[in-house]
């Protein structure tokens, strides 16, 4: 049996979902398209059922993609747990008659049932079944009230024919509010009295300024928690078992390739250069810590509703770069990883705003990875080798998103949203989503930094790198000013970036140098990962033309760094 | 008086007389229910022809400048 879970957007659903699967939860995108839905297993009267979370959607008339899945997904399904918000029963219902209008069995689920409550909102459940006719059940997702009886009545469900079809949808939802909803005024909570001031430019700006400065604070203090007290000690453990492996190696070239090279007699894991060692160390102990840390934070402030608010404030500079507010969330998802944060450019509607995101985020948004490797690098130099490269890099996205809007074909949709009311985010489901993320990071990073490794091991075992390096070295040496062993770090950057800024730290750059180079490598190029979803996601063309403006803004800006540092 | 969301004074509350737009318009507007009828408040606007902010039925939403030009409301007494 498939059974669907269907609603609006910001009704509950993904916290539904986690409540009514196990551990077994698969995204996918739906075949033929870039839309993704998850799929779980849940028990239903003694045996096992699908459960397809479809993507949340208000209408089923066909007119996004999200909504084309929908009516597409709803032909496959056996019965639609229809997902309620009480606290907006109107709204809501709008997509409830459509799906009683497509004779499939439905049951509803009125969620947010406590809310409505404290909100003085009063539905008469037994009225709302007999109007509808299918069964009603009030649930909270967050504390799975409601969820057991609801399983238990999925069996009622039938498909019926709808009463008063031929009454236009609205009329027949105000005909059923009108019988069974009633609304006591109450007093402002304290969450919505926060909902004026996070949305009102003069006191929503400072709480922007304050919430991303914390949230970013709670990264670094969380991520390099984690790698001092976890990942560094577990390395440490792990150095023996290296010194051993090595030690039944032997010296030579395979030596070299899956330990590395001793660096002051001893291994040493940021330099290395070892599949085992420094192949291992950068993505989980370095790049990991933050990227959990990261994808924590943004998790909570998906899920308690913020972002839409952070969007509607940025709207009027998004749309100055040819994007609409809402592009602030894929940008923001980019600062974690680019391929999610290219994943995440699905939101936006039309194909010239999905281009400029993914060039912009490409060029100008660097990934936790690189962060990690930028501080690494210009740490020592404190605010002043930080502060000139992130400058520089904000200063590329935005000029050039300035250009592109100004130079490409078409404009950009005007900005339509919904602002969810501020909800606590319910642990379980945050703790989910967060899993998943981490296990596509690893899925996607550590295979490409062993493949990485290995590659530039072998260039450098067969001399195609210092071959490389002469070829480049006009550029390099002359335009960006950098030595010619940077080169190596150079081409690593295709593959990994956290490794080639690694490569560069043996070097022995000054401060100029190194914030050359580190905004070089941010910019040229993303990694592999990336490139292949934005290949995916934009098609050929449009990823030679981003490529083809990435590296010349690279090393436009590099030569630039190098005339005015 | 009649006068549009964009005029508005942020703060009121006001009845939708009509949307000056084509079908895909109005029909983007339906999907959130903004439609005729209806009384919203206006939230707040943002600076330099940002999004408008309005509640409807006790839920928020943000629309772009140009929308807003297009929504005719009369303000409630």
């Amino acid at each position: 049996m498939k059974i669907l879970l269907m609603g609006n957007p910001n009704v509950g659903k993904s916290a539904f979902f986690s409540r009514l699967t196990g551990v077994n939860v698969v995204i996918s995108n739906y075949p033929g398209t870039t839309v993704e839905f998850k799929q779980g297993k849940m028990k239903c009267g003694g045996k096992l059922a699908d459960v397809i979370d479809v993507p949340g959607v208000y209408s089923l008339e066909a007119a996004s993609k999200a909504e084309e899945v929908a009516v597409k997904m709803l032909k496959e399904g056996d019965v639609v747990i229809n997902i309620v918000d009480a606290t907006n029963l109107e709204r809501n219902l709008y997509l409830t008659m459509q799906l009683l209008e497509k004779n499939i069995p439905v049951i509803i689920a009125l969620n947010f049932w406590d809310e409505a409550r404290h909100k003085g909102i009063k539905i008469d459940i037994e009225k709302l079944e007999r109007e509808l006719n299918v069964p009603v059940v009030p649930t909270v997702a967050l504390t799975g009230e409601g969820i057991k009886e609801l399983v238990s009545k999925i069996r009622y469900a039938c498909p019926h024919k709808c009463r008063g079809c031929e009454k236009s949808r609205w009329n027949r939802v105000g005909g059923v509010i009108n019988e069974v909803q009633r609304i006591e005024e109450k007093e402002h909570t304290v969450f919505e009295t926060f909902e004026d001031l996070s949305i009102k430019p003069l006191t929503g700006i400072p709480v922007a300024v304050i919430i991303l400065a914390l949230s970013f604070l709670a990264v670094r203090i969380i991520g390099e928690g984690l790698i001092g007290f976890i990942f560094e000690p577990l390395f440490d453990l792990y150095l023996p078992v290296l010194g051993w492996i090595g030690n039944y190696l032997g010296t030579g070239i395979v030596h070299d390739i899956v330990i590395g090279t001793f660096i002051e007699g001893k291994i040493d894991y940021g330099q290395s250069m070892g599949l085992l060692s420094t192949g291992l160390y950068v993505p989980i102990a370095m790049v990991l810590p933050y990227v959990f840390a990261f994808y924590l934070v943004l998790g909570i402030l998906e899920d308690s509703g913020y972002l839409p608010r952070l969007a509607t404030l940025v709207d009027k500079l998004m749309h100055k770069v040819g994007m609409h507010g809402l592009a602030i969330i894929p940008m923001m998802l980019g600062l974690g990883c680019n391929v999610p944060g290219a994943l995440g450019l699905r939101i936006l509607e039309t194909k010239r705003q999905r281009f400029i995101a993914a060039t912009l985020m490409a060029i100008a948004v660097p990934c936790m990875a690189q962060t990690a490797m930028v501080f690494g690098l210009l740490g020592k130099y404190g605010i002043e080798g930080l502060g000139i490269l992130y400058l520089t890099l904000f200063a590329v996205w935005a000029v050039l998103g300035l250009i592109l809007n100004k130079t490409m074909k078409g404009t950009t949709p005007e900005t339509f949203m919904e602002i969810p009311p501020y909800r606590v985010p319910y642990f379980k489901g945050l703790m989910k989503k967060l899993g998943m993320r981490i296990h596509s990071f690893l899925r996607e990073a550590v295979p490409f930094v062993l493949l990485g490794v290995l590659i530039i091991n072998i260039l450098y075992v067969t001399g195609i790198i210092h071959f490389l390096g002469e070829t480049a070295s006009p550029l390099v040496v002359g335009m960006l000013g950098l030595p010619e062993e940077a080169v190596g770090a150079l081409v690593m950057g295709f593959l990994r970036k956290d490794i080639a800024v690694g490569m560069l730290l043996p070097l022995g750059l000054s401060m100029k140098q190194l914030i050359i180079a580190s905004a070089v490598l941010t910019m040229y190029f993303p990694c592999i990962a990336t490139f292949v979803v934005l290949f995916k996601e934009l098609g050929w063309k449009d990823l030679v033309k981003a490529s083809v403006i990435m590296i010349f803004v690279s090393f436009f800006v590099g030569g630039i760094l190098n005339l005015v540092l | 008086m009649e006068t549009t969301l964009l005029q508005l004074k942020t703060g009121k509350k006001a009845k939708i007389i009509k949307l000056e737009g084509g079908m895909e318009f109005r029909r983007r507007l339906a999907t959130l229910n903004i439609r005729e009828e209806k009384i919203i408040k206006k939230i707040t606007s943002q600076p330099l022809r940002g999004p408008i902010t309005i509640e409807i039925d006790g839920r928020r939403v943000s629309l772009g400048y140009g929308m807003a030009m297009k929504i005719i409301v009369e303000e409630e007494k």
